[in-house]
């Protein structure tokens, strides 16, 4: 259940960026998750709907976009789907592959009915 | 409605603390590893093991990390090398302030390696940075050849993996090739012992190797 923990940080970046945004209630955040973390949405949402109570963000609901794995042979250059979880390149067999997109764990936006 | 755009990753704070670790960890000229496994995995054995093979090699400590109870650390205590409980008193993993506080109880600049040891999850300690220099993934052959597909980001995160329990296969139904074939896939440049921290089969070579790396 670190996603409680997960959920703490997440709301204290919120919480923080409304309060420099001089916002006093924060309808939605996104969030992006990565296919290749160990973070379940359903209790990331769960655990968040818990400690929101009381915070400018108590009215919130939490918008998870998954990000797929995926990445580039940095010796062919080929743009690789990682669905599979294969480290290497298919097409010249290199392990010098470079994840792009799918390990992030990332508040992209607050959502708030002022301003 | 106004959206306003934040683009902050979520463990940034815990990130900072790991960054301020490794900092410390570098400038002390010592290295970190972290021991990762599900419970009963034998990270305990394995560090008796390897300690016993180390402590005249090399200026070691440990951090044992737990939910509940100090008897890891009374253990690793018994070979002799200085180690630190954290009680992390339900939550499921280590984090890089749990380990910030625990480092003024050691002599950082008279040591070669400290080796923490996580809580037993396969899944938790993954997710947060403590500012070591190597991940460690044990994996008993008894807890099944499927387990680097089921949690595949420690498998790829983990700098060395250890097969531990290997004295048991002729009993059980694990292929220890899939195993590895699994984890090459994940990790490409992991390097990888098969060993019995029970009989003591391939531990030396795995001991070796922790020294090299450290002397590195």
């Amino acid at each position: 259940m670190h996603e409680l923990s997960i959920a703490q940080s997440l709301l204290d970046i919120v919480v923080e960026e409304a309060i420099r945004h001089g916002v006093s209630k924060v309808r939605r955040v996104g969030v992006r998750v990565g296919a290749f973390t160990n973070v379940v949405p359903d209790s990331l949402s769960f655990c968040f709907d818990l400690i929101k109570e009381g915070t400018v963000a108590e009215g919130a609901e939490l918008k998870l976009t998954p990000v797929p794995l995926a990445g580039l042979c940095q010796d062919c250059g080929a743009e690789l789907d990682m669905s599979e979880a294969v480290f290497s390149c298919p097409q010249c067999q290199s392990a010098n592959v470079k994840v792009t997109q799918g390990q992030e764990l990332l508040i992209d936006y607050i959502e708030t009915d002022e301003g | 409605m106004a959206e306003l755009e934040v683009s902050r990753p979520i463990l940034e704070a815990n990130d900072r603390l790991a960054q301020a670790n490794r900092q410390c960890f570098k400038d002390a000229g010592v290295k970190v590893i972290n021991i990762i496994s599900s419970p009963g995995a034998g990270k305990t054995t394995l560090l008796e093991q390897t300690l016993t093979r180390l402590k005249d090699r090399l200026r070691l400590a440990v951090v044992e990390g737990d939910v509940q109870t100090t008897e890891d650390a009374q253990r690793v205590a018994a070979v002799g090398v200085k180690a630190v409980q954290i009680e992390t008193r339900g939550a499921c993993h280590l984090d890089g302030g749990m380990i910030a506080r625990v480092l003024p109880a050691f002599d950082l600049n008279n040591l070669d390696l400290l080796i923490v040891e996580n809580v037993g999850n396969l899944v938790c300690p993954v997710e947060f940075d403590l500012g070591e220099d190597l991940k460690v993934a044990v994996l008993s052959v008894t807890e099944g050849d499927d387990k680097p597909s089921k949690y595949p980001v420690l498998f790829r995160e983990a700098g060395v993996l250890l097969v531990n329990k290997i004295d048991l296969l002729p009993y059980i139904d694990c292929d220890i090739e899939r195993i590895h074939a699994t984890c090459r896939q994940l990790n490409p440049s992991q390097v990888a012992f098969d060993l019995s921290c029970r009989t003591g089969q391939g531990v030396d070579a795995w001991a070796d190797w922790l020294e090299a790396w450290v002397k590195a």
